[in-house]
């Protein structure tokens, strides 16, 4: 498989990554490359092997349902690039 | 006396509760080292207050007649993946430029603990993504080894390439690094130090910033073998905070260490011997071999036959991971922001990524991203984990049979920088032998071998069953008392 310009650009939008035409055009020989090259996997004969999950085996715990650290607001905020009366601001969404 | 800063890990903690010498004049040692290089541009931040307050408090305790803790007063550096509490974290991006973190990751938390005190946060490729330390916001970091000859400038190796390049300058006897598919080992093996990478879940992930989850792994980088078991000791240790973390008491690796290797039996992967070997590195491959046989282990031939799908299957894991764990990069809740004029909500998260993210790392998210699209994610994701299911049982058959892995840690000595930064490919096939260890979430750790003809060092690398990191320690012990590596860069910076 490989993508062509219009896909370089489609990828981008869904990684919410701003490209200019130019930028696709250069990444299109790039990404091709690295593509062709992770294609060799297609040859590895995986029938009923199944896929990893975990890499060592390890039980996921539980923990009670209650806070455990609650009321840190401003720390939460410190490092917002705009915060507003407690909140992160972000440019209107509702029109 | 002799130069504090020639002093490693065990003999600097030895030092200060014998009272050769002040945990002061330690940290001071030190800081002034850091300060006189910035040529090596090993360091985004220097932090010599946090050094010298560690210090203080080992005198202080000393003083009392108090317990020392296991670091107190040894200052090391801290990679900048790792969170630290009010000094700038930024996995050498500019998205997270200024960032300091409200809180501690668990694993510098434990070497404060520990009593040891932090010099500064050291650069690395961004996001902890590369092998030269070339993709780095705040520039490359310079190797302080030079090929015989030449002032050509040298890859410290990557990512950790900041942890590196000083403990190989001695500017910190010590170093933390990550290794998500090679890069504690691979940079260790480029400068003449040793570095270990634990089992998967030893040391907690929490406060680390993230590039692949199910494979990133903190890890020590020290000047010998011993060095490394004590920092990996104090950075060790169950946390409720990361569910990957393993609930298992931390064995005393150094208390156990042995280079006796009797009654061990060392695997030699055959699929290792790639085509295009330098025979300088096969050559150092079979002096290892020599070495470990010395040490009382049994040599014997295994085979890994999935070893070439690694790589691969490495760079679909890995970008796919990092395409979902990089999303968080907004511009809403931390690091950069970029609204252009009049721009909606998705225009802003678009334009603050291109500004923030390198090509490098816009490259990896691409490939995450395309490989978990709709369509392909099958064809790439689902194969790829698959591989890695044959990938970790390669290594379960190999234990049939051995106990230990000795293979060289990369296919070649130090490259220039800018050697490889125009092919993409060339630079991931640096990492071809770290990598299947890395998959299988295996312990493994590099140790110097010898040096190359341009006079640089190589590196041999053992990998140890899930949890052996006891084994691994003490099969690098054995080649480090038979290497007898003691070449040092001369100090050009």
């Amino acid at each position: 498989m490989s993508v062509d310009s219009a896909t370089v650009k489609k990828v981008a939008s869904l990684a919410r990554i701003a490209i200019t035409d130019a930028d696709a055009d250069r990444l299109v020989p790039e990404l091709n490359n690295i593509l062709g090259w992770i294609e060799q996997l297609g040859e590895v004969d995986t029938k009923g092997v199944e896929p990893m999950t975990a890499v060592i085996p390890n039980t996921l715990r539980l923990r009670d349902d209650v806070v455990t650290e609650g009321g840190q607001r401003d720390a939460v905020l410190a490092n917002a690039p705009q915060g507003e009366h407690g909140f992160f601001t972000v440019p209107k969404v509702v029109e | 006396m002799s130069d504090i800063t020639d002093l490693g890990i065990a003999q600097l903690r030895d030092g200060i509760r014998q009272g050769k010498f002040s945990g002061r004049e330690v940290a001071d040692a030190f800081v002034v080292k850091v300060s006189r290089a910035k040529a090596l541009n090993a360091f985004i931040v220097e932090t010599p207050e946090h050094a010298i307050a560690a210090g203080k408090a080992a005198d202080e305790a000393l003083a009392a007649g108090r317990p020392l803790a296991p670091l107190a007063g040894v200052p090391i550096g801290m990679k900048d993946l790792f969170c630290t509490k009010g000094v700038q974290t930024t996995a050498a991006s500019h998205i997270l430029e200024g960032f300091k973190p409200v809180y501690e990751s668990t694993v510098s938390q434990k070497l404060w603990d520990a009593g040891a005190g932090m010099l500064g946060k050291l650069n690395l490729d961004q996001f902890a993504m590369g092998s030269s330390n070339e993709t780095s916001y705040f520039g490359n970091v310079i190797s302080p080894w030079r090929k015989r000859g030449s002032n050509a400038a040298m890859a410290p190796g990557g990512s950790s390439g900041g942890s590196s390049s000083a403990v190989a300058a001695r500017l910190c006897p010590g170093a933390t690094g990550t290794d998500t598919g090679g890069s504690i080992r691979q940079p260790a093996a480029f400068v003449g130090i040793s570095g270990i990478k634990p089992t998967y879940g030893r040391c907690s992930r929490w406060g680390v910033v993230s590039f692949a989850s199910s494979l990133d792994q903190a890890g020590a980088m020290a000047r010998d073998v011993r060095d490394c078991a004590i920092m990996l000791e104090a950075m060790s240790g169950f946390d409720p905070k990361d569910s990957t973390s393993l609930d298992l008491p931390v064995p005393k690796w150094e208390e156990g260490l042995s280079s006796d290797l009797r009654g061990l039996r060392v695997g030699v992967p055959a699929e290792y011997l790639v085509d295009g070997m330098p025979a300088e590195i096969a050559a150092l491959w079979q002096q290892g071999i020599d070495w470990v046989k010395d040490a009382g282990a049994e040599v014997v031939e295994v085979s890994l036959p999935h070893t070439k799908y690694a790589l691969p299957a490495y760079y679909i894991i890995a970008p796919a991971e990092a395409s979902s764990n990089l999303a968080r990069y907004d511009g809403v809740r931390y690091g950069l922001r970029d609204l252009p004029e009049g721009a909606n909500l998705q225009e802003m998260y678009a334009a603050t990524r291109a500004a923030g993210f390198g090509d490098e790392v816009k490259r990896r998210i691409m490939i995450g991203t395309y490989v978990l699209s709709a369509g392909f994610y099958d064809a790439y994701f689902t194969q790829a984990s698959k591989v890695r299911t044959l990938i970790a049982r390669d290594f379960d058959n190999a234990w049939a049979v051995c106990d230990l892995l000795l293979t060289p840690t990369a296919p070649s000595a130090a490259f220039a920088l800018g050697e490889k930064l125009a092919d993409p490919l060339a630079m991931y096939l640096n990492d071809v032998f770290t990598v299947p260890s890395s998959l299988a979430g295996l312990p493994a750790m590099s140790v110097p071998g010898g040096l190359d003809k341009d006079g640089l060092p190589l590196g041999l690398q053992i990998i140890g069953k899930p949890l052996d990191e006891q084994r691994v320690l003490n099969a690098g012990l054995a080649i480090e008392e038979r290497a007898g590596f003691t070449a040092r860069p001369d100090a050009w910076w």
